[in-house]
């Protein structure tokens, strides 16, 4: 397959790749729709699947081509001189800036560049101050903070820069708890509010979760993050081996995989009651289960009579059906979360585990890699991609490494997110499909693993976690 | 009477459902006339084909009361014979012709009497069942209570059952798997209380969860060699661990060789 994509992808390349980045010329404002992550995905895969192949390092921004919006943050005004309000300004301004800087659609003015102080309000700002070099902002978000009668207020705005006559896009106003934890909440929230304004209509992310596995001494239990890392704390006290964690697409629920006398088997934790509720998986193995975008079925594997295949079960376990019926393993279905009605899995009837896809009832089964090893594929929230874990020099003794690949699922066409850093696993797309978190380990051990995100270009990539975080899942919103 | 007639030979019921009826009448009725002969008939005028009235075969009622008891309870049984001239139960010895005994038996036990006539002999049976309470601890080697203790100790389960190792993404036995496959189902048919657990293991390259199905489909290889060498299929059971349980964890072929396997345990 590698080969004729890149033979196919040549010959219109320039021509695919010219036509792209002349829309997004001509139009600037594309920028506001969601396509542009599509688009400049579209172009990417096109542009660098020949180059991938020729073991280049490639790394373009999320809007290749397009240009990213210019904003400048600048540092809230503390209204009161107190340590509590210095202490929780500085986290604001931390946690917003983070929350911007790692949006994947906008270009950050630095903070040497812009007009010293603080503006408060709006009657404080002067905009030509930003709008002008060398700051050149078009957007800057500003605003006070204070702790005043117990809690913590904070008036956020966010102005068009070059609009002198009505420059306000956005006022908020947020009065919480005076917290370390509701200052960055806060900062998440406004942060959100900018995203959807200039990011074409898509939600942020930054008030969504991470959950993963981490392993302590021989155990692994379920825990949870923020999307940026902070706040992780513990999920499950099994203290066996938990795996495959999945938050179901309303955040009540958790569905995982857990080690116990008959092996691995499927466990339903609600986090809205806090305990374990009844999931009866059936005799046998499971494991790997998968949220239907409705919410209503969990696709898994399961091994009831000795050989794993894809089962689709209602969300409390009941009328399971087996969907694949292959010899070989079938494991880790993902739905379309933009439909619901496909699928895709691993499987490996035609021996080392390939990438498959299919309609949800089990029709249309279709291969879309056709060597090296491939496991645990994502489905992107706009249902055109699909990311996974890709050893495409798989073998004994082959070198290679284990990278993250996205996939057009269209076309079947490819690009390489992850380059030579280590064992890369499990990529899971953010809802707003600009960014996967996934796990990588530097030497290949798991023990060292680590969550990291990036952008899904694979550009920003960061750790959010230490040491022993395995098999990260985004939550749905 | 009637009880006589249950102990005739069991010949007669091998016979159709018709055949056996009007043979056991036309017996009972001979044997009833045997009886009543001394007083009222001449035996004599029976003809020559009589010649069994003269010399009966031995009939045998046996039966315990109750016939289940908690350990160091006692049970009564029972007998009773007709023309036997020597009757004995084993574990007993030679008894009356008719009687009880009490006795206490620390097992379930099948009691069982031979009451012998110059007609025949004639055997009957009485099965007393023991409840022995189950031990609330780890049963010693020198007692033999509960399922557990028949397993045998698992350093002579590991020399006679050993693992079998797989290469790379593969799940298909090779010869020396088919060996000890031969060798462990041999073990097994010739204990066959012991149960196992047969754990499906990969290593550590490779995906989570893909090598869930990579366990699961090596456990079962072995277990189907084993099924095929003749193991009951409901003595096995598979658990996969994929590459969750790693035996060692250097990052080489001699290691990883330790990791792909099927690992035998006892299902205690």
């Amino acid at each position: 397959m590698a080969s004729t994509n890149k033979d196919s992808s040549h010959a219109f390349t320039i021509e695919t790749m010219d036509s792209n980045t002349r829309t997004l010329r001509q139009h600037p404002r594309l920028l506001r729709y969601p396509v542009v992550l599509a688009l400049a995905l579209a172009a990417a895969l096109t542009v660098l699947v020949p180059r991938a192949e020729a073991q280049d390092n490639i790394f373009t921004g999320t809007n290749s081509g397009a240009g990213s919006i210019r904003i400048a943050v600048a540092d809230f005004k503390p209204l009161a001189a107190d340590a509590q309000t210095i202490a929780l300004r500085q986290t604001f301004d931390a946690t917003l800036y983070a929350d911007l800087a790692s949006a994947g659609i906008f270009d950050i003015v630095s903070k040497s560049l812009m007009p010293s102080g603080s503006p408060g309000t709006p009657a404080e700002i002067q905009l030509p101050g930003y709008a002008n070099a060398p700051a050149s902002a078009s957007f800057v978000a500003f605003g006070s903070l204070t702790v005043a009668g117990g809690r913590l207020v904070t008036n956020g705005f966010l102005f068009d820069a070059k609009n002198l006559q009505y420059p306000q896009v956005l006022a908020k106003q947020y009065n919480e708890e005076p917290s370390e934890d509701s200052s960055r909440q806060v900062a998440h929230r406004f942060a959100d509010e900018i995203i959807l304004r200039l990011g074409g209509g898509t939600p942020g992310i930054s008030q969504t979760k991470i959950v993963y596995v981490k392993k302590a001494g021989a155990d692994k239990d379920i825990w949870m993050m923020d999307y940026d890392g902070a706040n992780q704390h513990q999920i499950t006290h099994l203290g066996t081996s938990a795996m495959s964690p999945r938050i179901s697409p309303d955040n009540s629920r958790l569905a995982f995989a857990s080690l116990g006398k008959y092996g691995f088997q499927l466990k339903m934790y609600s986090l809205l009651l806090g305990r374990y509720v009844n999931f009866p998986g059936g005799s046998g193995s499971g494991a790997s289960p998968a949220w239907a975008p409705s919410g209503n079925e969990i696709a898994y594997s399961a091994a009831p009579n000795g050989a794993f295949d894809i089962w689709i079960a209602d969300s409390n376990g009941n009328l399971a059906r087996r969907i694949t019926s292959f010899r070989g393993g079938n494991v880790s279905p993902t739905y379309n979360p933009k439909t619901g009605d496909q699928m895709a899995f691993i499987s490996g009837r035609t021996g080392l585990p390939q990438l498959y896809i299919m309609n949800s009832d089990g029709s249309s089964v279709q291969q879309m890699t056709d060597g090296g090893y491939a496991s645990s594929p994502s489905w992107s929230p706009n249902g055109q991609f699909v990311a996974f874990a890709w050893d495409r020099k798989y073998g004994p003794g082959a070198p290679g490494g284990q990278d993250i690949y996205v996939m057009e699922v269209a076309t079947k066409k490819w690009i390489q997110l992850t380059h030579d850093s280590g064992r890369c696993d499990f990529p899971s797309w953010s809802p707003d499909g600009r960014h996967i978190a996934y796990a990588d380990s530097s030497d290949g051990r798991a023990e060292h693993n680590r969550i990291w995100t990036m952008l899904a270009d694979g550009s920003q990539r960061r750790p959010l976690t230490g040491p022993g975080a395995d098999m990260p899942n985004w939550s749905w919103k | 009477m009637t009880s006589a007639r249950s102990f005739q030979p069991q010949t007669i019921r091998t016979i159709s459902v018709q055949a056996a009826l009007l043979l056991t009448i036309a017996l009972a009725t001979v044997t009833g006339c045997s009886h009543k002969n001394k007083t009222q008939i001449n035996p004599a005028s029976l003809g020559p084909t009589v010649s069994t009235a003269t010399t009966p075969a031995p009939t045998a009622t046996f039966s315990a009361d109750p016939l289940a008891i908690d350990l160091g309870q006692s049970v009564v049984l029972n007998w009773r014979t007709t023309d036997a001239t020597a009757v004995s139960i084993d574990g007993i010895g030679k008894v009356n012709a008719n009687g009880t005994q009490t006795v206490s038996p620390s097992t379930s036990t099948n009691f069982h009497l031979v009451a012998t006539g110059d007609g025949g002999t004639v055997e009957a049976n009485v099965r007393v069942t023991v409840r022995i309470p189950v031990a609330p601890t780890v049963p010693t080697d020198t007692t033999n209570q509960g399922s557990t203790a028949d397993m045998g100790s698992d350093a002579v389960f590991h020399q006679n059952v050993a693992d079998m190792f797989f290469d790379y993404d593969s799940y298909t036995l090779r010869p020396d798997g088919e060996t000890s496959a031969a060798k462990a189902a041999a073990y097994l048919v010739a204990h066959p209380d012991i149960r196992v657990v047969l754990g499906g293991y990969c290593d550590d390259r490779g995906s989570a969860e893909y090598n869930l199905a990579l366990g699961e489909n090596r456990a079962n290889a072995a277990k189907t060699a084993l099924v095929n060498a003749g193991v009951a299929a409901s003595r096995v059971r598979v658990v996969s661990y994929g590459k969750e349980k790693q035996f060692c964890t250097d990052e080489d072929e001699a290691c990883w060789q330790q990791n792909r396997r099927a690992q035998f345990s006892l299902d205690r």
